[in-house]
């Protein structure tokens, strides 16, 4: 068989996919390193990759002096409790379109995923006068609102797709068995359901947590979430590289964790069930 | 069988779901569509005139608009054709036997991870910056002159910066499609050598023409959208070098204050972004049957 060649091709893919892999995760090491050096040596030239004194305070100080900590817990708060007022209005969406289909099951699936592809700037203006209007205007509450809306459609179809490989025999067997509608959505499909709501949890933790159309527009100093936090360093006197990188840092590393459990959930969730 | 019991509370479990994003589509909507059609500057609220269709008619001559069309085209366009040849190989490479894959497949994907203002803020001012980002320092070291890439090519460099984020998933997504072909077609069509430019152009790349459907589609709907980036890197400019449709209505409506002008760019957008989702649409509707 040609297999017996593949050793040494092997040794080659192998390197080939190290190289491509380290470059493209580059800026993000780079990001890293740079946070624990000091300013100065930030912007030296030649740039040195290890060698050069680790340090922490960029951390102290980006806490010290913008108070980071609360754009976190902003940035918490807003992706957390978008996503879990998400599943309560998506899960029993979710369970009846995949339970007890109707005629216009599939029409109103994919009337819900025409609402994710209007551009958020068609609704820019009225979403922007009714929050100030109603004092929404920088409230952490006005983003769950917002992100909760915007992320529903995603929530409900990702639940759908998990919920549609349960098998119905199991439904009819238990009502067989003169199981009640709660009694069986609590006994049967609840421990059935756990891993995909888990997965549709966490996609949408991520999807909300990077958001930065709403939050950069919706928030001015009190309600930002780190997305905005970070874009306020794009002014001239915050180029301070390795506090930007402290503050990138902390502002990725949560998610990049998360991120690398929720890889196959990724696809699945991002294509609304079209790969799988 | 559904009993017309758990009928009625199927229906009264969907219903919050779908008034809430009844009201989220219908209410804003049209109040962008009405306010479209006024005469109505938020630093002068007294006049809020019928504009007729003067909104529609300002936005669509002015010149900003085409450069943004353009702009906005030539940044879809450009991350697509990146993330989608980068984005194949990338799945071919790593579809391939390779000590450690678990780990590179975790360094290919973390970018998408990364929020845009980050990866934009990062790229900006540790890569591209002309005084003390890396390619200025590499450039010296080669004794060439540092490139300003925002100030002289600001779309260009944000394709990159978008690219760069997008890449895994494009990658992401052809690679499960990969591993889910038939390996013994492809084992048969290596004995009745085929070779493998062959094997790629005449089965792979039919296997794999759905998924780079999906990836086109939805990549162009989030692309079409792209804001974070530009606000961070070059505010759209220089002029209006690197201003997209979504930045321009921004721009117009909560920088200038004029929401009848931004009004009607929104509709523009919308109907932009509509032409993408019917053929979007389509695709999964067709998967939902089988």
């Amino acid at each position: 068989m040609a297999r017996s060649i593949s050793r040494r091709r092997q040794i080659v893919v192998t390197l080939l996919a190290w190289a491509i892999g380290l470059a493209i995760f580059f800026p993000i090491l780079w990001t890293i390193l740079t946070s624990f050096k000091t300013e100065a040596e930030a912007i030296a030239s030649p740039p040195s990759l290890f060698m050069f004194d680790w340090t922490l305070e960029n951390y102290g100080e980006v806490q010290e002096r913008s108070n980071y900590f609360r754009h976190f817990s902003n940035s918490v708060i807003i992706s957390l409790g978008s996503t879990l007022l998400g599943l309560l209005i998506a899960i029993p969406a979710a369970w009846s379109m995949a339970f007890v289909p109707a005629k216009r099951t599939k029409d109103i699936l994919m009337w819900m995923l025409s609402t994710k592809m209007l551009p958020p700037v068609g609704v820019l203006i009225p979403i922007y006068l009714l929050f100030r209007d109603t004092g929404l205007l920088d409230t952490r509450t006005g983003l769950v609102i917002v992100l909760t809306l915007v992320n529903l459609p995603i929530i409900i179809w990702m639940l759908f797709t998990y919920f549609r490989e349960i098998p119905g025999e199991i439904l009819e067997a238990s009502r067989m068995d003169g199981a009640q509608l709660w009694d069986e959505i609590i006994y049967v499909l609840t421990p059935m359901a756990i891993p995909g709501i888990a997965s549709t949890l966490l996609l949408n933790v991520i999807l909300a947590w990077n958001e930065a159309f709403w939050t950069l527009n919706l928030t001015a100093a009190k309600a930002a979430p780190l997305t905005a936090f970070i874009a306020s360093y794009s002014s001239p006197e915050g180029l301070f590289y390795a506090k930007l990188s402290a503050a990138s840092t902390m502002a990725i590393a949560p998610i990049l964790i998360l991120g690398w459990f929720s890889q196959k959930q990724l696809v699945r969730g991002l294509t609304f069930g079209a790969v799988k | 069988m559904a009993t017309t019991h758990s009928r009625v509370a199927a229906r009264f479990m969907l219903s919050p779901a779908v008034l809430l994003l009844l009201a989220w589509m219908i209410v804003p909507l049209s109040m962008t569509i009405y306010f479209s059609f006024l005469r109505y500057n938020l630093l002068n609220p007294a006049i809020d005139a019928w504009a007729g269709w003067s909104n529609y008619e300002y936005f669509l001559t002015d010149p900003a608009f085409f450069a943004a069309l353009t702009n906005t085209l030539l940044l879809v366009g450009g991350v697509l054709l990146i993330t989608i040849i980068g984005g194949t190989l990338l799945a071919l490479l790593l579809d391939q036997p390779i000590w450690g894959q678990g780990i590179v497949r975790i360094l290919v994907l973390a970018p998408f991870f990364v929020m845009p203002t980050v990866s934009a803020l990062v790229w900006k001012n540790m890569f591209m910056n002309p005084v003390n980002g890396l390619f200025a320092h590499a450039a010296k070291a080669l004794g060439l002159q540092p490139f300003d890439f925002l100030a002289h090519a600001p779309l260009f460099s944000i394709i990159l910066i978008v690219a760069w984020q997008w890449l895994p998933f494009a990658a992401l997504i052809l690679l499960t499609a990969l591993q889910s072909m038939d390996q013994e077609q492809m084992d048969a069509s290596e004995m009745d050598g085929a070779g493998p430019f062959s094997r790629f152009f005449y089965l792979v790349l039919p296997h794999l023409s759905r998924a780079i459907t999906v990836v086109v589609l939805i990549q162009t709907i989030f692309l079409l959208s792209i804001f974070a980036e530009i606000l961070v890197t070059t505010n759209g400019g220089p002029g209006y070098a690197s201003t997209n449709i979504t930045y321009l209505v921004y721009a117009q409506s909560l920088l200038q204050f004029d929401v009848g002008g931004g009004s009607a760019g929104g509709i523009i957008a919308v109907i932009l972004a509509n032409i993408v989702a019917i053929f979007l649409m389509r695709m999964i509707g067709k998967n939902l049957e089988a």
